[in-house]
């Protein structure tokens, strides 16, 4: 396998984008991160994404984006596992070029949420779950999460309010961010007064909606100057899959899909958690943060809240999350989301994370999590010089 | 609302219809085939008791498409006593409070329907707190 590099990227604001349409902003993404890169084209394009087909009444993203942005001709292919669309494509496109299959790839991630009536969103969302056993019960999305939250306080003995620093430190970060949904920046009584959706999970637990893309161009790092400065590589990748529901897990507090994902990434890279500076975690809720960093190795079990308490998930503490507002602030459009992820973890190895930047930043780390922890997608990218 | 699908479903639906792992005995709900404990082939049927306890639950107050008319209701993850995990609405609780480990049994009740678009009624199952025994 060839060693990878991510030699450009680009995005879009996360937003009600009324004005542009998915492949518009598909399309805005991809030119920034071709422009980023130095290139007009590239061998293969890669396209992730959840929900056109019910929100946008359009699939066959593969052709429809390749087209849009000149690319007619070129290999290109969606690829979905819900909200880890993004991260599921990145890892397609990175397995094509790492393998020898095409010489280059573009990966974009994008989702147009805002078009269609929200309850239709939200069913559309819900189809991440399992139809027969969860969603015909009446659960959602969010429900699901509040089910596991509120076994997780009181097997390990947290309140609501611990949960706060997670909301806190990734709005704080978003303000940094000009990409980001939410640039407001929240206090501890913003999150203690905000509206229940689901008990316990409250309108600030959760990431909201939006519209977006995200995108990176991916070559093989042989075929450039090594002495080149900036160069970013991916050093691990790990994918992993649990049940769709979450009454089928062994341990519903537990992520083993992200643990053995995240082992596969940390093998491949030669090193364990100690050595990453940042990690964008995937906090769509509050309590997947807490349980993406215990199954990571940052935490122990049932510990992640005292983490976020402690200020250890800050840009200055032991392992800064959500560092340019994560799910949370920047929005979570779910199947870009993975690539925002990406894009963020590279601006802060190049050092262009103004606001929020980790320093020194050499290890960077993103985890995607499709639906309530069913498709878990690592990535580790490494600073070379 | 997919009918066929629905109707596959109604041994599950009305009579929790698991299956057993003949080769672990480890009981299965909802049913799949391998044993999700020992991986071996699992298609014997299994009828659960219906009794469980509450694992967790939330509330809802918006209900998803399809279940707009039944908000606010309760859902639960119930751990049933044969070992499974099962989501399910909590019913008849009149104003009693939810709380985890709270005994709870199965009962068949309306689920949802869709409406004017077919006029299917879907039935199934539901859980509601241990009644105490009767004399």
């Amino acid at each position: 396998m060839r060693e990878v590099a991510v030699i450009g990227i680009g995005q879009t604001k996360v937003d009600e984008h009324w004005d542009k349409s998915l492949r518009e902003l598909a399309g805005e993404a991809v030119f920034a991160a071709l422009a980023d890169a130095g290139r007009e084209s590239v061998s293969a394009m890669y396209v992730g994404n959840m929900l056109s087909g019910p929100a946008n009444k359009q699939q066959h993203l593969g052709a429809f984006i390749a087209d849009w942005v000149g690319m007619r001709y070129t290999e290109s292919m969606r690829i979905e596992s819900a909200c880890s669309s993004g991260s599921a494509a990145f890892r397609t496109g990175l397995m094509a070029v790492a393998s020898g299959a095409v010489d280059s790839a573009v990966v974009v991630g994008v989702e147009k949420m805002i078009d269609s009536p929200g309850d239709e969103v939200t069913a559309a969302l819900a189809t991440a779950a399992d139809a027969d056993w969860e969603v015909d019960q009446g659960v959602s999305f969010v429900a699901l999460n509040a089910l596991i939250m509120r076994r997780y306080i009181l097997e390990y003995g947290w309140k609501h309010a611990d949960f706060g620093a997670f909301s806190v430190n990734a709005h704080t970060n978003g303000k940094q961010n000009p990409y980001a949904r939410f640039q407001e920046g929240l206090t501890v009584e913003g999150y203690a007064k905000a509206g229940m959706i689901a008990d316990p999970i409250n309108l600030m637990d959760a990431s909201p909606m939006g519209d977006g893309a995200a995108a990176a161009v991916m070559v093989p790092l042989d075929s450039l100057n090594k002495n080149r400065n900036g160069l970013i590589t991916v050093v691990g990748s790990g994918s992993a899959t649990d049940s769709l529901a979450v009454h089928s897990r062994t341990d519903p507090l537990w992520l083993t899909a992200a643990e053995k994902s995240v082992k596969m990434a940390y093998a491949q890279a030669g090193i364990g958690p100690e050595q990453i500076d940042l990690f964008e975690a995937h906090d769509a809720f509050t309590i997947m943060a807490a349980l993406s960093l215990e199954a990571c190795g940052f935490a122990e079990r049932g510990r992640a809240p005292q983490l976020a308490l402690d200020g250890e998930i800050t840009p200055k503490g032991r392992i800064p999350i959500a560092t340019r507002g994560g799910l949370k602030a920047r929005g979570h459009p779910v199947g870009a989301t993975g690539m925002y992820q990406i894009v963020e973890v590279v601006q802060q190895l190049r050092g262009e994370a103004h606001g929020s930047q980790v320093e020194n930043a050499q290890y960077g780390m993103a985890q995607n999590i499709g639906g309530s922890g069913s498709n878990i997608v690592t990535h580790i990218l490494k600073r070379l010089n | 609302m997919e009918i066929p699908r629905h109707w596959r479903l109604k041994q599950q639906r009305y009579a929790l219809v698991g299956e057993v792992c003949p080769h672990c005995e480890g009981k299965i709900f909802p049913p799949r085939d391998v044993c999700p404990h020992c991986s071996g082939e699992a298609k014997t049927p299994y009828a659960f008791s219906g009794r469980g306890e509450v694992y967790s639950y939330t509330r809802i107050s918006d209900g998803p498409a399809g279940f707009e008319e039944s908000a606010p209701y309760t859902i639960a993850l119930v751990k049933l006593e044969e070992g499974p995990l099962v989501t399910a609405q909590l019913t008849d609780l009149g104003g009693q409070p939810v709380d985890i480990g709270m005994p709870v049994e199965m009962v068949t009740r309306r689920i949802r329907s869709d409406g004017d678009e077919r006029g299917m009624i879907v039935y199934g199952y539901k859980f509601r707190p241990v009644m105490a025994a009767q004399a």
